[in-house]
C-alpha cells in the first residue's frame, strides 16, 4: 500500500528547496570598516567646501522670504494671506500638509523598515530622518501662524487659563496638535538616539586630532558612549523600543491629518478612502524628497559604494508602489462618486477634473500618477538624473495634490451662493518659498556638523560583518 | 578618550528631573498667581479727580446707586453722573469745599468731569448692563461692596472665567428685584434656598448664553 502511494505521486518532492536569490551586497567593492569611517568622518572633519557656502548663503536668502513674510504678517494681520470665505485654509493648509507628508519617509525607513530587517535602510535612514524632522519644522510654521494671533497660539494646549477657554477634543484639529508633536519629538528622540555611536566616533577623533572644543562638544552629546557590550546592549533596546513606539505614528500622523478633511461634510473631502490614501501619499511625496536629497549627495560626496543602484532600485520601487496607491484612491473618488448617486459628490469630482481648478487637477494626475510608472523600467531606474528628475516631479505632484483637495472642494461646495475663488497673495508665495530655504538652512548645517549615514549600522551589514563571508563563496569579491 | 562627565553625572538624569519638576512647580504657581487677573486687576485703585466717597454717599447716606448711575437700568452702557446731579445737593452742603472745585468747574463750563475709568470690558465683549441688573445680578456681583470703599477699587478678577462661573450657575448668584441695590442683601439662594433660586430663573426664563456668540458677537 505505502509502495503504492509512492509510486502514485512520484512528483512530490521530499523537501522543498527553493532557489537561494543571491542578496546583492549593500555595500559595494568590499569597502573596509575604516573606509567606512573614513568617509563619514571625513565629510564633517574636512574644510569646508566652497559650494556648501554658496548653497547656504543662498538658502540663507531664501529662508528670509519666510522670516520677511512671517513678521509682516505678524504686524498686520493674517488677512495679507490670500485666504478669504469660502477658502478659509488657503496656502498655508497646503503647505503644512505638504510638509508634514514629506516627513513620513523618516519614520518608515526608521521604524517600519527597522522593524521588518530591510537592511537597506541603514545608508539612507540618518538623512531621511534629519529630514523627517526639518520638515516637520517648515509644517509647524504654518498652523501656528494662521490660527491668526500667533500669541495665542498656546490655546492648542489644554492648559488651565483664567478664561476657561479649553480644547474641543471632538475636532481632530486638535487631534492634529498632539499626533504632530508627538511626531515631531519622537522623530527627534529616534534620531538622536541612533547618532551617539556615531558622535562618540567623532569625539575620539576630534581628540585624537587635538580639537578639544568639537571633541568636548560631540563628547557631551555622545554621553560617555564608550561602546562597551553593555552600552550596546542598552542601546539597541531603546532603538528597538523607539522603532515600536515610532511605527504606529508612520500611519497615524498623516491618518489624523486626513481626518482633518474627512470628519467635516464638505463634498470631495468626507471619505472613508482618506486615512489610506493620505498615507500612501505621504510615503511616496516622503521618499521623493528622500530622492531628491540623495542623489546629489551621493554624486558630491562620492558614496556610491554605500547608496548603491539597490538601494536606488528599492526607494524607486517604494515610490513606484505608493504612488501607484494614490492613483488608485484618485480613480476610487471618482468611482465611488459614482456609485454613491450623491449628486454633490459627483459634481466636485467632475468640478475637479474639468472645473476651474482643472490645470492643477491635471499636474497632480501627471506627476503623481503617471511619473512613478516610469519606475518599472529598469533603464529608468539606474538613470541617477531621470531618477532625481522624476522625484522632484513627484514633490510638486504632491503639493497640487493638496492645493486640489483644498481649493475645488472649498470653492465649490453646496450653495452656489457660497460659491469662490481662491488665489494667494505674494505674501502666501514668498512664504512657502522661504520655507525651502528654512529647510535647506537646516539640512546643510546637518552634513555639515552630524555624521549623515549610521556609520556604526552600515558596518554591521557590509559583505565583511558577514561571519561567513569568504566560506560559501559568496562575498569573494 | 576624554572624560567629559565625571562620575557625579550618574545622578544627573535624576537632578534634571527634579530641577523640572520644581522648575515647573514654581512656573505653574507663579503664573497662575501673579498672571491671572486675580492679580493683575483686582485692587486697582487710581487717584480720581475728586475724592469722592461711596462709603459716605452710598453707605452712610444709603443714596441709592440709580440716584447717580440713572440709566443703568435702561442703558447697555452704564452711566456716570453729570456734574448737576452732584450739585443737586452740592449747591448747599459744602458749596465751597475747595475739593469739589472741579465739579463746580464742570458745572459751569460743561466739560465732564475727568474720572478715571476703572471697570473696563474689552472691545471684542459685548455686555449689556441694564439686561444683568434687570434680571437679578446685583451691583456687588461685579463691583463688589462699593458701598464700603471710600476709593473705589477693582473688586473682582471680570476675567472671561468670572463671567462663565455665573452664566453656568446663574442659581448661586441671583437676587430678587428689591434686592438688587442693596448691596449687603443675600441672594435668593442664601434667603430661601436653591430650589427659590431656580423657580426664579424658571419663571423668568433666565438662561445665560454660554456659547462663544453670546458675548463675542
Amino acid at each position: 500500500m505505502a509502495h503504492a502511494e509512492t509510486a502514485a505521486s512520484p512528483a512530490i518532492l521530499d523537501e522543498v528547496k527553493p532557489a537561494v536569490l543571491a542578496r546583492p551586497d549593500l555595500v559595494d567593492h568590499d569597502r573596509s570598516f575604516s573606509w567606512i569611517t573614513e568617509k563619514i568622518c571625513g565629510i564633517i572633519e574636512g574644510k569646508t567646501p566652497a559650494w556648501w557656502w554658496w548653497c547656504f548663503g543662498v538658502a540663507c536668502f531664501v529662508a528670509s522670504f519666510t522670516v520677511a513674510g512671517i513678521t509682516y504678517l505678524v504686524a498686520t494681520g493674517v488677512g495679507v494671506w490670500g485666504h478669504r470665505n469660502p477658502v478659509n485654509w488657503g496656502w498655508p493648509i497646503v503647505n503644512f500638509v505638504f510638509w508634514i507628508g514629506i516627513g513620513h519617509a523618516g519614520t518608515l525607513i526608521s521604524a517600519i523598515l527597522c522593524l521588518l530587517r530591510q537592511k537597506w535602510r541603514t545608508s539612507i535612514n540618518r538623512a531621511a530622518e534629519a529630514m523627517t524632522i526639518f520638515a516637520v519644522v517648515c509644517a509647524g510654521i504654518f498652523p501656528v501662524f494662521h490660527v491668526g494671533r500667533v500669541w495665542y497660539a498656546w490655546f492648542l494646549f489644554p492648559i488651565p487659563n483664567s478664561n476657561y477657554i479649553w480644547q474641543n477634543f471632538r475636532s481632530p484639529l486638535e487631534w492634529d496638535v498632539f499626533a504632530v508633536s508627538t511626531y515631531g519629538t519622537v522623530s527627534v528622540l529616534f534620531w538622536y538616539v541612533g547618532m551617539i555611536p556615531d558622535l562618540a566616533t567623532l569625539r575620539d577623533r576630534f581628540q585624537a586630532a587635538g580639537n578639544k572644543t568639537r571633541s568636548w562638544l560631540y563628547g557631551f552629546f555622545a554621553m560617555g558612549w564608550r561602546g562597551s557590550s553593555r552600552h550596546w546592549s542598552n542601546y539597541e533596546m531603546a532603538y528597538l523600543i523607539l522603532a515600536g513606539i515610532a511605527t504606529p505614528l508612520v500611519l497615524s500622523v498623516h491618518t489624523i491629518v486626513s481626518f482633518d478633511f474627512a470628519v467635516s461634510l464638505i463634498p470631495g473631502w468626507h471619505t472613508t478612502i482618506f486615512p489610506p490614501y493620505f498615507v500612501a501619499g505621504a510615503i511616496f511625496s516622503g521618499f521623493g524628497m528622500v530622492l531628491t536629497l540623495m542623489l546629489p549627495l551621493r554624486a558630491i560626496y562620492h558614496l556610491e559604494d554605500l547608496i548603491t543602484q539597490y538601494h536606488i532600485d528599492c526607494m524607486c520601487k517604494i515610490t513606484l508602489a505608493t504612488g501607484t496607491i494614490v492613483g488608485y484612491a484618485y480613480a476610487m473618488e471618482f468611482f465611488i462618486a459614482w456609485y454613491s448617486a450623491n449628486p454633490y459628490e459627483g459634481f466636485t469630482f467632475i468640478n475637479r477634473a474639468f472645473g476651474p481648478y482643472a490645470w492643477a487637477y491635471w499636474i497632480m494626475i501627471s506627476c503623481n500618477v503617471i511619473t512613478p510608472q516610469f519606475f518599472w523600467f529598469k533603464k529608468v531606474r539606474e538613470n541617477t538624473t531621470m531618477v532625481w528628475v522624476l522625484s522632484i516631479f513627484v514633490n510638486v505632484g504632491m503639493w497640487f495634490e493638496r492645493f486640489v483637495i483644498i481649493c475645488t472642494s472649498l470653492t465649490r461646495d453646496y450653495l452656489p451662493s457660497s460659491w469662490g475663488n481662491m488665489s494667494p497673495t505674494i505674501v502666501d508665495i514668498f512664504t512657502f518659498f522661504g520655507t525651502f530655504g528654512v529647510f535647506s538652512v537646516l539640512f546643510l548645517l546637518f552634513i555639515r556638523f552630524l555624521p549623515l549615514m549610521a556609520m556604526a549600522e552600515i558596518k554591521a551589514v557590509t559583505p565583511r560583518a558577514d561571519p561567513h563571508a569568504g566560506h560559501d563563496g559568496h562575498s569573494a569579491h | 578618550m576624554s572624560n567629559i562627565f565625571p562620575k557625579s553625572a550618574n545622578k544627573l538624569p535624576l537632578q534634571i528631573i527634579l530641577y523640572l519638576v520644581v522648575l515647573g512647580g514654581v512656573v505653574t504657581a507663579g503664573a497662575t498667581y501673579y498672571m491671572t487677573p486675580k492679580y493683575t486687576r483686582v485692587g486697582y485703585a487710581p487717584v480720581q479727580p475728586v475724592p469722592y466717597s461711596h462709603a459716605l454717599h452710598a453707605g452712610q447716606l444709603g443714596i441709592d446707586c440709580r440716584y447717580c448711575h440713572s440709566n443703568i437700568e435702561k442703558s447697555g452702557v452704564a452711566n456716570l453722573p453729570t456734574a448737576q446731579t452732584c450739585m443737586n445737593c452740592h449747591n448747599q452742603v459744602k458749596k465751597d469745599s475747595p475739593l469739589l472745585a472741579v465739579v463746580r468747574q464742570s458745572y459751569e463750563t460743561g466739560e465732564a468731569v475727568p474720572w478715571v475709568k476703572i471697570h473696563q470690558t474689552p472691545d471684542y465683549v459685548y455686555f449689556n448692563h441694564a439686561i444683568h441688573v434687570n434680571r437679578g445680578v446685583s451691583c456687588v456681583e461685579c463691583h463688589g461692596k462699593i458701598n464700603e470703599m471710600d476709593v473705589v477699587a477693582h473688586a473682582k478678577p471680570l476675567s472671561m472665567g468670572f463671567c462663565l462661573d455665573c452664566h453656568r450657575d446663574p442659581a448661586s448668584h441671583v437676587r430678587e428685584k428689591a434686592d438688587i441695590y442693596n448691596l449687603d442683601s443675600p441672594t435668593i439662594a442664601e434667603k430661601s434656598g436653591f430650589a427659590a433660586a431656580h423657580q426664579f430663573l424658571t419663571d423668568r426664563n433666565i438662561k445665560p448664553p454660554q456659547s462663544c456668540s453670546g458675548c463675542h458677537r
